[in-house]
């Protein structure tokens, strides 16, 4: 394949901490190869930063291979920017052009506040499992694996929705900031699985509270979230979810 | 001496009869011991889950955002369990044999069959917790084969079965947060421990946030925080992973073993430039059906598609006719290295081996035919078809590959090379996880006790959980019994404020260096250096040229590393130049460790010991022993070995032929 280098403008989102008011301050880049990931043209500008004595750009990041939902980035508009089921940490820069000028915020939601520029708090999503994202099994306390077959499909089905990295795009992608579909796939997950039967009702309903304490907006269902995603988590979920909230409140004691 | 603490007995009784002896500590007692935990990777999550379960107080601790980012999430093969679901003559012992053989025998075989032991109970915990393994249309769970092993044991979740795994751990330990018996520190980072009267008593953590230095008490320190891969800069971890809380450890005592011991991992994505940050796993089950070739003609540039069958070599079938493309990993790293070497490699850079499916899904292809019992099907539709079934299978890992290259893998076959990712050394354990310095623990990667020389695939996840699930919680109550006479230590004690202080003078030195380099440019140039004398061959003159090397650079990091920005603030910077002044000082260390060891062994590859055909050549009369590091002082380490006793397997040459 032939490569191409790139000079590009970014526009990048600046901000102390999370009481400074932050901007946008642009910066130039040039010759970066089309084979570099999105986050290793920011590690070249901030190299150049760091040995020019400016501050380096503060972005969160890790497994640099999409699994890990640590990087998040809000590029041109778009969560994660341009490319379909994909993390900013797995966007090339084949995706741009020479001449580009590409737009980097934080995730913006009232829910995840800014650490520092591009790095926010997703602690919220961590209390959202606390508040039922589990099985209670104790260590110790399983019985054999294939004790209980589980269909297929059913399992296929929760795998498909246990695939959330939690990184946040949903929310970041929706106007509501609804972190609907994040709790839809661990709801799910667990509701079509046996091993989440006992607990079906409670965790439902104490998860929406949880979300709902934390700050997020409402589903209005215009599946934003679903085409941010980046493990292509359907909104299918959200259905499901919609579905055992109600059939939890309704059986209620 | 160092004491292993192997239980006596046969080797089929020794964990049995230690649950049944060990001591226990009660419920209203560990409801008063404060335990901490460092790293929530699958060993870390499923430790601190556990032990809160138990009833302990634990701190649990862990650099990124949350708990659930942890690095094991990023494993995506499976999970090895002697389970013989499969009724394919698995049993404990060949598990446990395929682990001992796999190391290159040099792995403690009490450890192992431990392991190999607890493996079952690891796959029944994980489902009751509802982990999605993949399963069978029966509704039973789903296997697979892996390298090193001619049985199918290996329980995944398509290419994602790390996290899976980790999200069920985290699950499990965000539930005992809920019920308060753990508290979680995320964003922290571990700096020291604090040792009181020659035991571990707590640690100095330092908050990433606000960068505000934190003195925490603990009855016991459980170090869970991975492996030291990232010493080589380039490597399949993930940006943040870091040998800086087992290396503060070993400062203050505790020996790190086997340190050399590090696993090349044969299936990665090729290298595409210097801005190249991390390398790109391709998962090893990628190896069941794939075939992996070069040329037979040197130099060889045409495109893969225009080479014909019987000019492709495909090399490993050729050279193992018995394990063929199911070699273990460092076997198959250093066959794709020979033949690159030599002038067959592949790609631009020549560095790269092909890895191709085309077989594969022509064979799938026409098992779905006759499934469906088609007739007059065509070639295209028989491709067709089985590019589905490949994609079910691996689906996630071609999308991964076609997003890095740009090339589309269901047609061109994939190029890859060795890349290193996982280390079999680190701290020093007895049979209890126990480092040499009581109180201290080490779990998961971070430790060095069950993969020998190399570890077999789908066995760091196995390890991870059953040190954390069923290992500690019994091994730590055995110690802590004792424990519970001694109340609890203020933070306030002398101890605690020395070692406070110790760590506040170091950020401040780093950040008053002031230099003129990032700290990045000098990971990078550490990296080179180990990867290309310390890595996938070795040899006594390049290793001496390596340690004064790194010694130099360790020198010039002290006086000339930049780092911007303020201490007491979020200063990703800061937090990295932490990291890569210990990777430095770890990095000579592995060199130091395969410079003494003086034989080949799995990872470990002395060109100076080596058979004609090019295998690996042990020297089991002088060798066979843990290489424990105890730091001396600057660039000094003393050696303590643990010989290895083999009662049960008699070490052979491995054959993979």
């Amino acid at each position: 394949m032939a490569h191409n280098n790139l000079n590009l403008k970014l526009k990048v989102w600046r901000q102390k901490n999370a009481t400074t008011p932050g901007a946008f301050k642009t910066y130039e880049v040039n010759d970066i190869s089309d084979e570099m990931s999105f986050l290793e043209m920011l590690d070249v500008l901030n190299e150049k930063l760091i040995v020019t004595g400016d501050e380096p750009i503060a972005f969160d990041h890790d497994c640099r291979e999409g699994i890990c939902g640590m990087c998040s980035l809000y590029i041109d508009g778009k969560p994660h920017g341009p490319w379909q089921a994909n993390t900013t940490c797995q966007l090339h820069m084949r995706a741009f052009k020479d001449g580009d000028t590409i737009t980097i915020e934080p995730w913006r939601a009232n829910a995840f506040p800014i650490v520092k520029d591009l790095t926010v708090d997703r602690g919220a999503f961590d209390r959202i499992i606390q508040a039922g994202g589990y099985v209670s099994v104790n260590t110790g306390n399983a019985v054999d694996g294939n004790s209980l077959p589980i269909e297929k499909d059913n399992a296929d089905a929760a795998f498909a929705a246990a695939m959330c990295i939690g990184c946040g795009a949903c929310v970041a992608a929706c106007k509501n900031s609804s972190a609907m579909l994040f709790l839809s796939a661990k709801v799910s997950h667990l509701a079509l699985l046996p091993q989440g039967e006992p607990e079906r009702k409670s965790r439902v309903l104490n998860m929406v509270a949880q979300m709902d304490k934390e700050g997020f907006g409402s589903c209005t269902n215009t599946g934003a979230c679903e085409a941010a995603c980046p493990k292509e988590i359907s909104i299918a979920n959200i259905a499901r979810l919609n579905k055992e909230y109600l059939r939890a409140g309704l059986t209620a004691e | 001496m160092l004491n292993s603490k192997i239980p006596a007995g046969n080797l089929d009784d020794k964990w049995v009869d230690y649950k049944g002896h060990c001591k226990l500590v009660n419920p209203a007692n560990k409801r008063k011991m404060e335990v901490i935990v460092v790293g929530t990777g699958l060993a870390g999550a499923s430790a601190a889950a556990s032990l809160g379960e138990l009833g302990y107080k634990v701190k649990a601790f862990c650099f990124q955002d949350s708990p659930r980012r942890a690095h094991s999430i990023a494993a995506q093969g499976g999970i090895n369990a002697a389970k013989n679901y499969q009724n394919d003559g698995d049993s404990v012992f060949r598990l446990f044999y395929d682990t001992i053989k796999g190391g290159d025998y040099r792995a403690r075989e009490a450890n192992v069959h431990r392991l190999a032991e607890v493996s079952v109970n690891i796959i029944d915990q994980c489902v009751a917790q509802g982990v999605p393994f993949a399963r069978e249309y029966g509704g039973l769970l789903s296997n697979r084969s892996f390298g090193g092993t001619q049985v199918q044991r290996t329980f995944y979740a398509a290419g994602q079965t790390g996290q899976q795994l980790l999200i069920g751990a985290y699950q499990a330990l965000e539930r005992q947060v809920a019920l308060g018996n753990v508290t979680m520190y995320s964003r922290h980072e571990m700096l020291d421990v604090v040792k009181i009267d020659g035991k571990a008593k707590g640690i100095i953590a330092r908050n990433l946030i606000t960068g505000e230095l934190e003195k925490h008490f603990g009855y016991a320190v459980l170090l869970c925080t991975g492996g030291y891969g990232n010493v080589f800069y380039l490597s399949t971890n993930a940006m943040g992973s870091n040998v800086t809380a087992a290396w503060k450890a070993h400062k203050k005592g505790a020996y790190f073993a086997n340190p050399c011991f590090t696993q090349i991992h044969p299936t990665c994505i090729p290298v595409s430039g210097d801005h190249q940050s991390k390398l790109t796993l391709m998962s090893e089950s990628l190896r069941n059906d794939g075939r992996i070739w070069v040329p037979k003609k040197h130099g060889d540039d045409r495109k893969p598609n225009d080479i014909p069958e019987e000019e492709r070599d495909y090399y490993l079938e050729r050279r193992y006719p018995a394990f063929g493309n199911l070699v273990p990993r460092d076997v198959a790293s250093r066959a794709a290295k020979e033949r690159c070497d030599a002038g067959y490699g592949v790609g631009t850079s020549k560095q790269a081996v092909y890895l191709d499916y085309a077989a594969a899904i022509e064979r799938y292809g026409k098992t779905e035919v006759s499934k469906k019992g088609l007739s007059n099907v065509s070639h295209e539709d028989i491709i067709a078809l089985g590019k589905e079934v490949v994609k079910e299978k691996y689906g996630n890992l071609f999308d991964m590959y076609a997003k890095i290259t740009g090339e589309n893998p269901y047609e061109v076959p994939m190029r890859i090379y060795p890349a290193v990712h996982y280390t079999m050394g680190g701290l020093w354990v007895d049979y209890e996880l126990q480092t040499n310095v009581p109180g201290l623990y080490a779990l998961g990667e971070a430790n060095f006790s069950d993969h020998g020389a190399n570890r077999l695939g789908a066995s760091a996840l196995m390890q991870g959980l059953a040190d954390g699930y069923f290992v500690i919680p019994y091994t730590l109550g055995n110690n802590l019994a004792d424990e519970i006479y001694n109340p609890p230590i203020p933070t306030t004690h002398p101890a605690f404020e020395a070692a406070e202080k110790a760590v506040a003078d170091r950020i401040q030195k780093l950040k008053n260096i002031n230099g003129t380099q990032s700290v990045e440019s000098f990971h990078k140039r550490l990296g080179k250096i180990i990867w290309n004398e310390c890595g996938m061959s070795r040899s006594e003159a390049g290793l001496k040229k390596a340690i004064a090397d790194v010694q130099a650079l360790k020198k010039e990091f002290w006086s000339d590393v930049r780092i911007p920005g303020e201490i007491n603030e979020y200063n990703p910077e800061l937090d990295k130049a932490n990291r890569v002044a210990d990777f430095i000082e770890l990095g000579e260390l592995m060199c130091v460790d395969a410079l003494n060891r003086n034989e080949s062994c799995g990872g470990h590859f002395r060109e100076e010991y080596q058979t004609p055909d090019g295998e690996a050549l042990r020297d089991d009369e002088n060798y066979m022993y843990v290489a424990a590091w105890e730091a001396t002082g600057e660039h000094q380490w003393q050696l303590h070995k643990e010989e290895l006793k083999y009662d049960v397997i008699k070490p052979s040459q491995r054959n993979y032929k």
